[in-house]
């Protein structure tokens, strides 16, 4: 038991989960409606919105999988940095369209929206269904990030001392996200932010210094890589590009559409806040590249694991004192909150809005609804938890990697939707019906790899496979649609209008 | 409140620029030349990071959004 980094992971563990009870104080509103509990009452300014999304998209998983991708394979690894550049021009652009749509007709989520504009109970309960399906496995893996860092302070992986600390932190996580709602994470957010920035910047200033500098680790990375099976390489090799390019902006053009980064765009106050995120939230990816590094410096540092997402708990107990390995533990763990709450809150919302209010019980009034999103949150918590402990973590690892590939494929419906709603409802449906199908049959014809070798034209090339999948199903949707129309079939009757698109509040 | 269609703002094209720079890594895959001991493949992206927010920054300035 490594005892100096296990205090300070507990006292800054204990300070963080006060910190998540007193939220629900903060700019009280009644959190028995589900705008309030759901989406803290629409009222996040640039900042709060900042560390929301930043606590969304830099999750205890990436802080671990990242790393260990680049510790695996070397520069495919580094994917996650254009994947993080091209997320921002791209929301930029789209979700103040989607935030100003939401306030006008009171949307809570993706789903409310897309049965507004198509009029399609049909593919909202689709859009729905996919969410919920992608966010549960991602909250999942925040246990497999929290999981790594527990052990790495001397608990061991499995039995009793290693699942006995998780299963606190997330009956704590459960508790509070179920009195505060959305305004505990986008409290304790700001506080894991900090952590993890203190974390990164004395990492990359003492750990290459005693490495002997950039230059000596990226050598000394390139000969560990060598060495691999199969070899890695720290230059991206000619056969990889399309496989890297396809990555980051299948990644990218995803990220958006899981429930819980929504959740964070629909929060915010005003329509100006997202715009004016996406231009300082860049800073994270910045961020991010340095923690991808990390898996560079564990190669350099001679770190050698079974399991690649240990590869960073051991640098930073190998190359840093161990108080300061507890401090960045904490940090990770605490990352491991964040997301894992927000992701719950918003697979809630999505249930008691889309399903339950939808399909079990229409008449229900805003305070059951808004208690229902509370029991799904916990009920989705316990979920993960049982999972992680009871099943193999591959099978949480393989889900998520699907949960991406599918998750595109409501790109068509939403984002599209949110410029055109040309397109016929049915077609939407069997167009997302096809992407579903395609690619997660792609991914288990790869014994569950992300890339696809495509054979196209007497050339094989290998690419994201929610890519393939998502332009198969623009192809059947336009197709379709096409021939609904000549077909005579109206479309639903759209409940927006062009100018819902633009309104600024 | 009724206004006359918005016009297309130009200035949103250069949005297009982070992509052109970064999808296609056959123009940055590369070793050499090194900056502060960083591979050209591992700086050139990291500087696309705050070109993209530079670029993202220039945009929101110049396009006056709704109000």
């Amino acid at each position: 038991m490594n005892w100096s980094a296990l205090i300070v992971f507990t006292v800054f563990f204990i300070f963080v989960t006060v910190l998540g009870f007193y939220a629900a104080r903060w700019r009280r509103g009644d959190l028995s409606l589900l705008d309030e509990w759901g989406l803290g009452g629409r009222r996040f300014g640039t900042l709060i919105t900042w560390f929301l999304l930043g606590g969304d998209l830099y999750t205890a998983y990436t802080f671990i999988a990242v790393p260990a991708l680049m510790y695996g394979s070397g520069a495919m690894g580094f994917y996650a940095v254009p994947y993080t550049i091209l997320i921002y021009p791209f929301i930029f652009v789209v979700m103040p369209r989607l935030w100003s749509v939401s306030k006008k007709h009171g949307y809570v989520t993706a789903s409310d929206f897309v049965r507004g504009r198509f009029n399609s109970s049909s593919m909202a309960l689709a859009v729905a269904i996919t969410g919920i399906l992608a966010t549960m496995p991602y909250i999942a893996l925040q246990l497999v990030g929290m999981q790594a860092v527990i052990s790495a302070m001397g608990f061991g992986h499995s039995g009793l001392s290693g699942e006995l600390p998780l299963i606190i932190a997330f009956v704590i996580l459960a508790i509070y996200t179920y009195s505060s709602g959305l305004r505990a994470p986008a409290s304790i957010a700001i506080v894991k932010d900090l952590m993890i920035y203190i974390t990164i910047i004395v990492a990359m200033i003492v750990i290459p210094i005693k490495l002997g500098g950039f230059s000596h680790m990226f050598d000394a990375a390139k000969a560990a890589l060598a060495t691999k099976n199969p070899p890695g390489s720290l230059i991206l090799g000619s056969n990889s590009f399309f496989a890297y390019g396809s990555l980051a902006l299948g990644s990218a053009l995803a990220l958006f559409l899981y429930p819980h980064s929504l959740t964070g765009v629909l929060s915010s106050s005003q329509r100006n806040t997202i715009r004016k995120n996406a231009a300082i939230l860049p800073a994270y990816s910045l961020v991010l590249g340095f923690i991808t590094l990390l898996g560079a410096m564990a190669l350099a540092a001679g770190i050698k694991v079974q399991n690649g997402n240990d590869a960073i708990p051991e640098l930073f107990l190998k190359m840093l004192p161990d108080w300061f390995s507890g401090f960045a533990f904490a940090a990770i763990a605490i990352g491991a909150l964040v997301p894992a709450a927000i992701m719950s809150i918003a697979s809630a919302n999505l249930f008691s809005r889309n399903i339950y209010k939808e399909y079990i019980n229409p008449q229900c009034t805003p305070e059951q609804e808004s208690k229902i999103a509370k029991l799904i949150s916990l009920i989705v918590k316990v979920g993960a938890l049982v999972f992680i402990l009871f099943f193999p973590k591959t099978y949480a690892i393989n889900l998520q990697l699907l949960g991406g590939i599918w998750i595109l494929q409501t790109f068509p419906a939403i984002i599209v939707g949110l410029y055109t709603n040309w397109f016929n409802k049915w077609a939407l449906v069997i167009g997302w019906f096809v992407g579903m199908a395609t690619g997660t049959w792609m991914a288990f014809s790869q014994h569950m790899a992300s890339t696809y070798p495509l054979h196209l034209f007497g050339a094989i090339i290998p690419g994201y496979a929610a890519i393939y999948a998502v332009i198969l199903n623009f192809i059947v949707t336009v197709v379709l649609t096409f021939i609904f129309r000549a077909l005579g079939l109206a479309n639903g009757k759209d409940q927006t209008t062009e100018s819902d698109y633009r309104t600024a509040s | 409140m009724m206004k006359a269609k918005k016009r297309f703002s130009y200035w949103y094209l250069l949005l297009i620029i982070p992509f052109i720079a970064t999808l296609w890594p056959g123009i940055y895959a590369f070793d050499k030349p090194r900056l502060f001991g960083f591979p050209f493949f591992y700086w050139y992206q990291l500087i696309w990071v705050i070109l993209t927010a530079v670029i993202t920054a220039i945009v929101y300035i110049k396009v006056k959004d709704v109000d």
